[in-house]
């Protein structure tokens, strides 16, 4: 009986020919376009001479490109940060009421996670219409004057992080209410015994449960973050005068739109060493992770 | 002495009803913050335009009559049907694609060792965090090479790179986690690779199958970046890019139209996750968890 398995597992055959597509997938679709994007970068706008490094130290010299990094770093951080907030605290609130109404609620608040984001800030960049729109309608009600929300730089900013923040905060509160759910209640009874209240609760036995969960969820989502490219083109096509464009924003203005695909390609290839660096610390704390449950 | 544990136990009581009250204020807040976006697209959508240009009305109410009239015009006099046929079809064709790949590579994966496959294991997991957003300027120069410019099949060419990574990763979890003794029986019983996957394997991981139908489906419906850089024609787009670059020309006062665009577009998804939100959750808590 224990003689049986082995000698069928022994195929190697069978094994790599069923991993034949993936393999041609990764290697044809990712590997190759990667270093091909390499090659482009080092290519005249004409893409007939190579020009070495012109176009990256054609970039270094621009202001609008230093501008694109320190926008994309700042929408990033300030997005992931309240979206780790939201998300932690209407997780922790589900977690707080009774077992039978957390479906309901749970259900509704994943909806902006499950729209299409092209198609939802669609909506948001109609609530930011100055004069014939929802929000500007009810502060002017409340006497606060209205506000230029995608003319004005800092607006616009903020506009656009307020979306990406309703977009992204559901997927942080999965991520925490399961792992809330995976702390034992007997933790919290015996901490109540001995007099903790809440926040007691909260710093001492929740934070340094879900410690791992927070850590490998908000890596992630600085990758996806860094990388958004619906939200700022709907809502303002990298404008007022460049200020809100991301790298993938510029990218698509200066490859496709402009029709330097050397230049956009270099564009691009700039979120690559942040990437790398952030999933080589993911891939780690998975392992890591995978270790501890094993 | 007996009257300290009743102090406490009352000083409990209260503190879990003030923990309550403050849950559910909590969550009233956040539900208003997630849902009246697509509230407002809705009663947007059901305005007629003049209610729409109207500036003194509660714009968050219908005030002056419900009217289907921007859906009617949408399925019946624009090119809507035809984005949504096209979605559709990208969809379909990328969903099963996904999982013909993701499945026998995941069964190998997890089963069956070879050299080099702890490896492409690894490069799968890094492959799923490759955003769009960083190869579409070299994928666009493969499309054209490939004469795939312009037409909706650059997408299913591409959108599996998006796809089959993370769907791989979940299913290598998934199948990972069934009991070896399972497919020894199977094996004892003279069932060969095939039969083992389409009847052992299949059936016992068909939790995490579903959940990497959804995941996939849900890409291939919403993904924008592609569809923009590599289709043009009117005819060959699918609803993400049709809804917000062909609804929005015209007159000042399309919004009723391009909000019920919106919705509609959105809504094979949202109803998706309405039946089956539970397989939804377990697939995207699992993609970063399972080892």
């Amino acid at each position: 009986m224990r003689v049986l398995p082995p000698l069928l597992r022994r195929k190697p055959a069978v094994a790599v020919l069923m991993c034949v597509p993936l393999f041609a997938l990764i290697l044809g679709l990712v590997a190759y376009p990667f270093f091909h994007a390499l090659f482009l970068a080092t290519l005249n706008k004409a893409e007939t001479a190579f020009v070495g490094l012109d176009n990256f130290s054609f970039l270094f010299g621009r202001q609008t490109f230093w501008m694109v990094v320190r926008q994309s770093l700042l929408f990033a951080l300030v997005a992931v940060v309240f979206k780790a907030l939201i998300g932690l605290a209407a997780a922790h609130a589900i977690n707080t009421i009774p077992t039978k109404g957390q479906r309901k609620w749970r259900g509704m608040m994943l909806i902006p996670w499950v729209i299409p984001p092209a198609l939802s800030t669609l909506g948001w960049w109609w609530l930011f219409e100055p004069t014939y729109s929802a929000i500007n309608w009810g502060l002017t009600k409340l006497a606060v004057p209205a506000v230029p929300w995608l003319s004005d730089t800092f607006w616009a900013r903020f506009s656009i992080i307020l979306v990406n923040v309703w977009v992204g905060a559901p997927f942080f509160l999965i991520m925490y209410l399961a792992a809330l759910k995976s702390i034992p209640g007997e933790l919290y009874e015996a901490a109540e015994m001995d007099g903790a209240g809440p926040w007691q609760k909260f710093f001492h036995i929740t934070l340094p449960m879900i410690r791992n969960i927070i850590a490998i969820t908000t890596l992630f989502s600085i990758i996806v973050t860094l990388a958004n490219f619906d939200i700022v083109r709907v809502l303002t096509q990298g404008g007022p005068l460049n200020t809100t464009h991301l790298f993938a924003t510029y990218a698509f203005r200066v490859g496709i739109e402009s029709g330097d695909i050397p230049l956009g390609a270099a564009v691009s290839l700039f979120m690559f060493p942040m990437l790398a660096i952030l999933a080589f610390i993911i891939l780690r704390n998975v392992r890591r992770r995978a270790a501890s449950l094993a | 002495m007996t009257a300290v544990p009743v102090t406490s136990a009352t000083s409990l009581r209260a503190n879990r009803r003030w923990a309550l009250i403050a849950a559910y204020a909590c969550l009233g807040i956040f539900v208003v913050f997630f849902l009246f976006p697509p509230y407002y697209m809705l009663v947007t959508s059901l305005k007629t335009n003049a209610e729409i240009a109207e500036l003194a009305s509660n714009p968050w109410i219908v005030t002056d009559g419900v009217t289907f009239g921007h859906y009617k015009h949408l399925l019946t006099e624009s090119s809507f049907p035809r984005f949504f046929l096209n979605t559709t079809i990208v969809t379909v064709v990328v969903v099963a694609i996904t999982m013909v790949i993701s499945v026998l590579a995941a069964y190998s994966l997890a089963r069956l060792r070879f050299w080099g496959s702890g490896v492409l294991a690894t490069g799968v997991f890094l492959t799923y965090l490759v955003p769009d957003t960083l190869l579409f300027i070299p994928l666009f120069k493969i499309v054209g090479w490939l004469g795939l410019l312009d037409t909706y099949w650059s997408l299913i060419l591409v959108y599996p790179t998006l796809t089959v990574p993370f769907c791989t990763w979940i299913m290598i979890g998934y199948f990972g986690s069934i009991p070896r003794e399972l497919d020894e029986a199977a094996l004892i019983d003279g069932a060969n690779h095939l039969q083992m996957l389409l009847k052992v394997f299949i059936p016992v991981a068909l939790p995490g199958l579903i959940a990497a139908t959804i995941f996939a489906f849900t890409v291939a419906w919403a993904n924008f970046l592609y569809p923009l850089a590599y289709i043009y024609s009117e005819s060959e787009m699918v609803l993400t890019v049709g809804t917000v670059t062909t609804l929005i020309k015209g007159d000042v006062f399309h919004w009723g139209g391009l909000m019920a665009g919106a919705l509609l577009a959105a809504a094979p998804p949202v109803i998706l996750y309405a039946f089956l939100m539970d397989y939804y959750i377990a697939g995207l808590t699992s993609g970063a968890t399972k080892g």
